[in-house]
């Protein structure tokens, strides 16, 4: 069962921490979930909802690195396409897969 | 939605999958753990845009499709029991069992009700005191703090009308058992991001300096499981044989410890069997003392029976990635998703439910195009 969502909290309720819920929004539909396992989750953040708990805060900065390393391998992909390369570098020739 | 569409991105996965080409010199084979990662895999059609060479070979991370025949025929039996309410994740009502699958007894009369949460049934267990409540827990590490939380929250509440079945097994003697098999051909893995969500990296590290294979924790979305690949392909062409965590956005390497702590404090670790993989040592979890009076197998005490498993389904040697599901004689033909023979067609995680489902017209002939194909 490993399937989960991400989901945005909206609210945090209730004082005992094995207790605290919260309403959580995935898109267009709103579910309550069970925060025991988020104890520092606050109204904002986004958290990954398994069968009804929430098991792990989202971490937008961890998030924006591994997108990042996307980013460098689509820069490094148009610079071997430009018909001036890389200084130093032939354009890609015949045989290029 | 934030989180999701960022790694959905056609242009991202494309990328991706351009880098992995350029970076694979000679075959590979890699194993997705979880079968929610095959699903997004067969779906997106991922493999498809992989270099000759390349093989995903399909792990047995579905807690559903691993669930033993006797645990479906446990369930059956209590469920018909008098007075039983009897509660169950969606996914397991289809599974079939010796004789009928949990459907079918509830079409025939048994009150089993579907819950999204094992505490819908510890309410159910509240608002019915008249009745006997009794769960189907089954799942990975990623259920395990939330079935625990049932069995905390019942004894907290001192609900004496509720009970659970437990199916629990733990991923790494799986990965073990696969590593250790005569004739294994995996030589990396893409670990299930969820699972390493609640219990960390460590136990995977260990896996991967011990026998030597790189392992990635691995998200589950298209863009997670290609930026997986080219980690771990990146790997085994360096030779190097190290824990990577390509999920940091929700996996730490600490993992989660409030989530685990309550989980130890409920269960404890046991032998268990694993269909397709047998009887695995320290692979499963039961209920500690205190929680005893919860298992419902205690307290509905079953009389002994045979189990029977249909001849022609090969679940095991699917889980095991030994084959893919259309080279079963009975896919798509004897076994379909209305009328399975065993759970891996059924469960939202199988992987034959994924190739039925998504491939379904390639096997007949017709190739579908993948939503990413590279033009």
């Amino acid at each position: 069962m490993c399937l989960a969502v991400p989901g945005r909290v909206m609210n945090v309720v209730g004082d005992d921490p094995l207790e605290r819920f919260g309403q959580v929004a995935f898109g267009g539909v709103v579910r309550r979930v069970n925060f025991a396992y988020v104890p520092d989750v606050a109204p904002g953040d986004y958290v990954i909802v398994h069968v009804g708990f929430a098991i792990s805060r989202l971490d937008q900065e961890a998030a924006d690195y591994a997108l990042g390393l996307i980013t460098e391998l689509e820069q490094a992909n148009s610079e071997r396409f430009s018909a001036d390369g890389p200084a130093g570098l032939p354009p890609p020739g015949e045989g290029w897969t | 939605m934030r989180y999701v569409e960022e790694f959905r991105d056609s242009a991202r996965v494309k990328a991706l999958a351009n880098a992995i080409g350029r970076v694979v010199t000679r075959p590979w084979r890699i194993m997705e753990v979880c079968g929610g990662q095959t699903h997004s895999i067969v779906k997106y059609g991922l493999d498809q845009l992989l270099p000759e060479g390349l093989e995903l070979i399909h792990g047995p991370g579905c807690p559903v499709c691993v669930t033993p025949t006797e645990k479906i025929d446990a369930a059956v039996w209590v469920s018909q029991q008098p007075n039983v309410i009897f509660c169950s994740f969606g996914d397991m009502l289809r599974v079939p069992g010796s004789s009928e699958d949990l459907l079918t007894t509830k079409a025939r009369g048994a009150d089993i009700r579907m819950v999204h949460s094992p505490l819908d049934a510890v309410a159910i267990a509240r608002e019915n005191p008249e009745r006997e409540v009794v769960f189907f827990a089954v799942g990975f590490e990623t259920t395990a703090p939330a079935n625990a939380m049932a069995a905390y929250a019942a004894r907290r509440q001192a609900l004496t009308n509720f009970s659970m079945i437990i199916a629990h097994v733990l991923v790494p003697p799986a990965i073990l058992a696969i590593l250790q098999a005569e004739g294994n051909r995996v030589q990396g893995f893409l670990a299930a991001g969820h699972v390493c969500s609640i219990m960390g990296t460590s136990e995977y590290q260990l896996i991967a300096a011990t026998h030597r294979v790189p392992i990635v924790v691995t998200g589950f979305e298209p863009v997670d499981i290609m930026q997986g690949i080219l980690m771990c392909v990146r790997q085994l062409e360096v030779g190097t044989f190290a824990l990577e965590n390509q999920y940091a956005r929700v996996v730490r390497p600490e993992g989660n410890g409030p989530a685990r702590a309550l989980v130890a404090e409920v269960f404890e670790i046991v032998g268990s069997d694993w269909r397709g993989l047998g009887e695995l040592a320290v692979s499963g979890l039961a209920l500690r003392d205190a929680y005893l009076s919860y298992d419902a197998e205690l307290r509905f005490p079953r009389p002994c029976s045979v189990t029977s498993i249909p001849s022609a389904c090969q679940a095991g040697a699917v889980l095991t990635g030994q084959i893919k599901p259309p080279q079963c004689s009975a896919f798509a033909k004897a076994c379909t998703p209305e009328h399975p023979l065993g759970a891996p067609m059924v469960s939202t995680e199988g992987a034959c439910a994924a190739y039925y489902h998504y491939r379904r017209r390639s096997i007949d002939g017709v190739v579908p195009v993948p939503e990413f194909a590279v033009s």
